[in-house]
């Protein structure tokens, strides 16, 4: 804080503290406070509110843990994001790995500059591009019958597939640039030093490499985890009847349903249970927060 | 225990860049082996060639008579201590100091008494259990000391190891490290730019300018009797008189300069009638009132006293302006020259040498 005056004076700096107020406040604090007040009333019709049904309750929450159908639903949005998270993981170490110590810098920034354009698409498009892919028509299945791996179309958009691999082409970015930034941040001496003391290139990876790349992986999994947990689009476009997403039911019931009590309730369970689930993983992983925060 | 390490006519090219040009010398084993040279004079490249990190452009490396094409730095005989040390932050000092073991499926209690017996070698009692970030700057370089020597290499490499380091510490380390290698009886190749390292501690000390090996020779040799200019130049102080051969009578020559005749011993690679250097070290240089007429003499006038410690260094200019040195040891029963004084910069014709540049082709042994 002394800092702060002392290199932007006083009116920037409060300005610049004024700024982050409000964002943190009025676009994240109140909000959600709103939504949480809203997960604990009913859901009435406008005659009642403020009426003698109008109470605090615990009966959006009971609506969840009542609906089997639901509970499976969250389930499988948790296992079906750990899924993505470990495919991007797989993805982006070995990549991440080369761009920062195998290539040359001037083919790195040539790399990277492939790898983002297709972020100046939107999420929206990019998922609807997958649409077309997979679909049954679609280019992928004329490849594939093409080459004559198979005789028939394959129905790609069933079940999680398609979700799984739009959620992945969507995320894996957000896996790559922290693990790519911790490895870069590693002395490629320590490589050679490992190397040059007998180490295999497995062990040099998993004795040096990974253990410094920790933070970095940890911070890149939990990003694209809570992402791919709370995504809406790729789902929507890319699930078919027999996949449904968690985001899904809570967007039902507040657009379609327009009970947001409800829907407030259910979107607070997936962020306390995505919040658990990341702690579990950060703990297992002996990571804590600081580290990922760098 | 220890190899012979052969560099055989080395080339190393970097795009059109040559970093390491036909460089040949066999290391014995057992030897201390110093490359002394300049930044970017391509000693680096060396270790990373016998290190296996890179292979040469032309050329072979042989160590232990075996010739060491297409083998990667994990299966060399040879360990590594890099110039920033490259230890491993996130593992204790004892899994450091046995990482070499580890992956070679030591089992953990055995490495653990390697360990405690390596720390002791390296005079590093009670850290077996600390962080490296709880070390001092002295005390990793130990612990790099031990890592290397973990793997028993048949050669140790070490890139500049000291350079972090106090000077004091630096001393102390010296002295150290050539007592370890002494104990182990390893081959040791040492890359550095600090002459003084070099000269201390080396068996033989090869000098390189360019990527271009001048000479190799033993610390005295190198001193003494430099095969040419950049040699001499690099290695010690020198005071340096422009000029041509005239004649030549034994290994003595004439060598007129615009400052007057000066006999010099005749280097390898100059004939008469160049026009080349005369390098003299201050040490070889006195002051006197008169001047000599066995010796070389120049009249010169007192400009700067630089007490040293050990020793003074005296600045003297000559009639033509140019500045020369003599140093004289400090002993108070002698009285150092007045400032402003005149007087004669005699030397010896046998202490002095006319040496030609340095040489395109390598030169010396």
């Amino acid at each position: 804080m002394q800092e702060l005056l002392r290199r932007y004076g006083i009116s920037l700096s409060v300005i610049m503290v004024a700024m982050t107020a409000f964002w943190l406040l009025a676009l994240v604090v109140i909000p959600n406070l709103v939504l949480f007040k809203f997960s604990f009333r009913l859901y009435l019709p406008v005659d009642q509110l403020g009426g003698p049904n109008d109470v605090y309750t615990l009966k959006n929450y009971a609506t969840f843990f009542e609906s089997p159908i639901h509970i499976n639903v969250f389930f499988s949005t948790i296992l079906y994001s750990s899924f993505v998270t470990a495919i991007c993981l797989a993805i982006t170490y070995p990549l991440a790995y080369i761009l920062a110590k195998v290539l040359k810098s001037t083919d790195t920034a040539t790399f990277f500059l492939v790898l983002l354009v297709p972020l100046w698409v939107s999420e929206i498009l990019r998922s609807f591009a997958w649409f077309i892919i997979l679909s049954m028509q679609g280019p992928l299945n004329a490849v594939l019958l093409g080459i004559g791996i198979i005789d028939k179309p394959i129905r790609w958009i069933t079940g999680f597939q398609s979700v799984i691999v739009g959620l992945v082409y969507a995320y894996i970015l957000f896996m790559l640039f922290p693990i790519y930034n911790a490895i870069s941040a590693l002395d490629t001496n320590q490589i050679e030093a490992s190397e040059d003391l007998g180490a295999s290139m497995w062990r040099t990876h998993w004795r040096v490499i990974i253990p410094h790349s920790k933070p970095g992986i940890a911070s890149g999994c939990v990003m694209v985890f809570m992402l791919c947990a709370g995504s809406v689009i790729v789902p929507t476009t890319l699930a078919s009847t027999n996949s449904r997403w968690f985001t899904e039911i809570i967007q039902q019931w507040m657009f379609e349903g327009l009970d947001w009590n409800t829907g407030s309730a259910y979107a607070f369970l997936l962020l306390a249970l995505c919040i658990i689930f990341v702690s579990l993983v950060m703990r297992i992983l002996n990571v804590r927060l600081v580290d990922i925060a760098k | 225990m220890s190899e012979d390490v052969q560099l055989s006519k080395i080339c190393m090219d970097f795009g059109s860049f040559r970093a390491v040009n036909n460089v040949d010398v066999t290391i014995k084993p057992g030897e201390f082996f110093s490359f002394l040279g300049p930044s970017g004079c391509g000693k680096t490249t060396i270790l990373r060639l016998i290190s296996g990190f890179m292979e040469p452009t032309e050329g072979s490396v042989k160590i232990g008579g075996k010739d060491m094409k297409g083998i990667r730095p994990n299966a060399r005989p040879t360990a590594l201590i890099f110039q920033n040390l490259a230890l491993f932050p996130l593992m204790p000092v004892w899994e450091n100091i046995t990482f070499g073991l580890e992956v070679r499926g030591v089992p953990k209690a055995q490495r653990r008494a390697k360990a405690e017996e390596l720390l002791q070698l390296v005079d590093l009692h009670d850290s077996a259990d600390k962080r490296i970030s709880q070390l001092s700057g002295g005390q990793k370089q130990r612990v790099a000391i031990a890592r290397a020597l973990a793997v028993e290499p048949k050669v140790m490499l070490l890139d500049e190891p000291l350079s972090a380091l106090d000077l004091k510490l630096r001393q102390h380390m010296r002295a150290e490290l050539r007592a370890i290698q002494k104990r182990t009886g390893v081959t040791f190749i040492y890359i550095t730019h600090d002459q003084g390292e070099a000269l201390a501690m080396s068996d033989r000390v090869g000098v390189m300018s360019q990527g271009i090996l001048q000479q190799v020779a033993t610390p005295q040799e190198i001193y003494n009797n430099p095969v040419n200019g950049f040699v001499a130049s690099f290695v010690g102080e020198n005071n340096v008189f422009v000029g041509t051969v005239k004649g030549k009578s034994g290994d003595i020559a004439t060598f007129e300069t615009a400052k007057g005749q000066f006999n010099a011993r005749l280097g390898a690679n100059v004939s008469v009638g160049d026009t080349t250097k005369l390098f003299v070290r201050p040490e070889f240089c006195t002051l006197q009132k008169t001047a000599s007429k066995s010796a070389n003499s120049i009249a010169v006038e007192v400009t700067e006293i630089a007490f040293e410690g050990n020793f003074v260094n005296v600045f003297v200019r000559d009639e033509s302006g140019d500045t020369h040195m003599v140093q004289v040891q400090n002993d108070p029963s002698i009285p150092t020259p007045a400032l402003h004084s005149k007087a004669h910069m005699i030397f010896d014709p046998q202490s002095c040498m006319i040496l030609s540049e340095a040489t395109d082709t390598r030169s010396g042994h």
